[in-house]
């Protein structure tokens, strides 16, 4: 507890102790002494606990702001103050009551914000508070903001990697879990990237640093996570319009409800009951007051975010949860998303040449690409793969200790999404799809194998083909039954690669729909048209893994980025993150915000239902101040509790 | 330009109010509260000087909630 809040109690429990004591006063001495010592005596812990509601309710009148809370519960008791006068029943206890329950309940309103705000900074607390710097061959600690890029920091066992960087010394198992929610340790190596945030679990590693502080994986996370709950969601934008709506209209409404009533009754010539109608118009100002409301629905959303992160499931904004909520179509990328994107030639067919020959030209013509195909091209060349005359792969890899001679290779043209262009050793090279062939007037020979197949022509004629395969990710299965029981009704599949591989993997995990071929801008024309034929009010959303589908991750309702740890351009183009790569994360992201949303209902329904109905019941003079309370306080308190919930996400990974 | 700065504020209600007392002060193209973060995200006019528009966002929130403050 704060030191405000400390004070707030003691000033909640002294107010109480005298109110007790006050009641068996009056009963002991009631007769003897007169009406208005007791009055007097009821003032102090009226006072003692609502000094400062008064104080600010007079500011607010001051500053133009009428209808705040400090003034409607200021009205609210003081009017039963005059009523008890005017009645000389000498029953100030409601008043009081009044005031002490609506201090109870700011309380525990504070309270259990700062806990919660405490509880999910807690769980993103992955922030490193040092870096330990070597000089002179010693270790210091030194503020992680400090350090310069290329630095060399150690980690021991048992702390946080404060920077993303490179293992040059030691070996050692991380704890990635604060990051991924993955609980499997990952076993690093020197020369392995590694992200900040993790821990450090068994041996000491020295890092060269590769970003800044403020660039590195944690600290820009912290920043999402942080910045997420200012993107407001409709829902929130609703509750805020509703607030500023309500607390006048139900203010109107007591006026109303205090003069008219009395007036009628008057002119028809009977008794006006003033004070009545005034008690009742007061229990009207005490169920007035929005908080339940405006605290319930962004402590929700928060928690829900929250609750997400440790999931390793990052959401930019309230609006993105409650977008994911609502998914129904969702479009993969292939590679990297469904497949591991871990490619290998698994074939080299109809070569006119030595397979190895053949081998070596196309991995100097992909030598500077980085595309995932060109890269295991490249790989499969430099390890020696043999392949027999059948064209299989024969046996284990040579290692003959190659290196590519970039020197050998000049005029190297990209045709983007189809392949390559480059002359080696003299010989124009062609290497890529069937359509860059047909383009060049080559006609390429199809395979028979599921797979990416990469033609390649040598000074225009067809000189074979290399068959690369991807293999599956072995959640992706189960990650697309989990979709469709979180109510996605429809999967479509979209790739750059062959229709053969595609349909292969489309029809292996059982997605509705495939689209083979298309080159980049083509995958921003898919999911226009899906865009345009998917359900009404539903959200069509998109996975990728955000190399180069940065623009379909913008132009999807929501762009969903995958396996995105270190990947700047995905984090900053899409509106969910999923920071291991594991399929099943997807749904489970799509249950998290759909419990979150129930929630948000629930408070909402909850909340507005029982100030409805409390309201009516005191127009109709059936709920006296008691029950106004529990309609303002308990429906607070009710509604933060419901809240929370939307932090435990346990019971959803187990489905 | 785009600021954020850390605040104090003890109610949801209140942090809707010092969103709009913000919004509206001379200087600041658009405001942001984070009751749950606490934070409020300040986009300034161009050529505003953050320091004297702050002072006056201050003043204005103070105005709808006493007991507010910005850090800045």
């Amino acid at each position: 507890m704060t030191k405000k809040q400390k004070k707030m109690l003691a000033r909640i429990l002294s107010a109480a102790a005298l109110m007790i004591a006050l009641h068996f006063a009056v009963r002991a001495f009631g007769e003897r002494v007169g009406e208005p010592v007791w009055f007097l005596l009821y003032l102090i812990p009226y006072l003692t606990v609502g000094y400062d509601v008064l104080l600010k309710a007079g500011k607010g009148i001051k500053n133009r702001q009428v209808f705040d809370e400090n003034f409607l519960m200021g009205v609210a008791t003081l009017g039963a103050v005059a009523i008890a006068l005017i009645k000389r029943s000498g029953d100030y206890t409601e008043a009081v009551a009044v005031m002490l329950f609506y201090q109870v309940g700011e309380l525990f309103q504070s309270y259990a914000v700062g806990k919660s705000r405490r509880n999910i900074s807690a769980l993103m607390d992955i922030r490193p508070d040092y870096a330990n710097i070597e000089r002179d061959g010693e270790l210091e600690r030194v503020d992680p903001d400090e350090v310069e890029i290329g630095s060399v920091i150690a980690v021991k066992p048992g702390e946080k990697i404060p920077i993303d960087g490179v293992v040059l010394e030691g070996r050692s198992s991380l704890d990635t879990s604060a990051l991924t929610g993955e609980s499997v340790p990952r076993e690093v190596l020197p020369g392995d990237e590694v992200i900040s945030g993790c821990i450090n679990q068994s041996g000491l590693l020295r890092l060269r640093t590769t970003r800044e502080f403020g660039e590195s994986t944690v600290s820009r996370i912290l920043d999402m996570v942080e910045n997420a709950s200012s993107k407001k969601s409709r829902s929130e934008a609703f509750i805020s319009r509703f607030a500023r709506i309500y607390t006048p209209a139900v203010c109107l409404c007591a006026l109303a409800l205090a003069l008219l009533p009395p007036l009628f009754f008057l002119l028809r010539g009977q008794a006006p009951g003033w004070s009545d109608w005034v008690y009742r118009a007061l229990t009207f100002l005490v169920i007035s007051c929005p908080c339940a409301l405006v605290i319930s629905i962004p402590l929700s959303f928060f928690a829900g975010i929250g609750g997400a992160s440790r999931e390793g499931v990052l959401v930019k904004g309230s609006n993105y949860l409650e977008a994911l909520s609502k998914t129904r179509t969702v479009a993969f990328d292939k590679t990297g998303t469904m497949t591991l994107g871990v490619f290998e030639v698994s074939g080299i067919h109809h070569s006119s040449m030595d397979n190895d020959q053949l081998l070596e030209l196309t991995a100097h013509a992909e030598c500077f690409s980085t595309h995932p195909i060109a890269r295991s091209i490249r790989k499969a060349w430099l390890e020696g793969v043999r392949f027999l005359d059948d064209g299989e792969p024969a046996g284990e890899p040579e290692r003959p200790g190659r290196s590519l001679d970039e020197a050998r290779v000049s005029e190297v043209r990209e045709i983007g999404g189809n392949g390559i262009l480059a002359r080696v050793d003299g010989q124009e090279l062609a290497v890529g799809n069937a359509k860059l062939m047909e383009s060049l007037g080559v006609r390429p020979i199809d395979c028979r194998h599921a797979g990416t197949v990469v033609h390649v022509a040598v000074d225009g004629a067809y000189a074979g083909h290399l068959l690369i395969s991807d293999v599956v990710k072995p959640t992706a299965k189960e990650a697309l039954r989990a979709l469709r029981a979180a109510g996605v009704t429809k999967t479509v599949m979209l790739t750059g690669d062959g229709e053969k591989a595609a349909r292969a993997v489309g029809e292996e995990l059982g997605i509705d729909e495939v689209r083979a071929e298309l080159l980049p801008g083509d995958k921003v024309a898919a999911v226009e048209e899906l865009l345009d034929k998917k359900p009404e009010r539903s959200v069509l959303a998109f996975v990728g893994d955000g190399i180069n589908d940065a623009p379909v991750l913008t132009r999807a309702d929501l762009g969903i980025a995958m396996g995105a740890l270190g990947s700047d351009a995905a984090i900053e183009a899409a509106d969910v993150v999923l920071m291991d790569d594991d399929p099943k994360k997807i749904a489970l992201a799509v249950r998290i915000a759909q419990k979150c949303m129930r929630i948000v209902y629930e408070n909402i329904w909850f909340a507005i239902g029982v100030k409805l109905v409390c309201l009516a019941l005191g127009a109709a003079g059936l709920a006296n101040m008691w029950l106004a309370i529990f309609a303002d306080v308990g429906v607070m308190v009710l509604a933060v509790l419901n809240a929370i919930r939307a932090l435990f996400t346990k019971g959803l990974r187990r489905e | 330009m785009k600021k954020s700065y850390k605040i104090e504020v003890d109610c949801a209600n209140c942090a809707n109010k010092m969103e709009d007392a913000a919004k509206k002060t001379p200087g600041v193209k658009d405001a942001v509260v984070n009751f749950m973060a606490l934070k409020m995200h300040v986009d300034f006019e161009d050529g505003a000087d953050p320091k004297a528009v702050m002072k006056e966002v201050l003043k204005a929130c103070r105005k709808v909630e006493d007991d507010c403050e910005i850090y800045f």
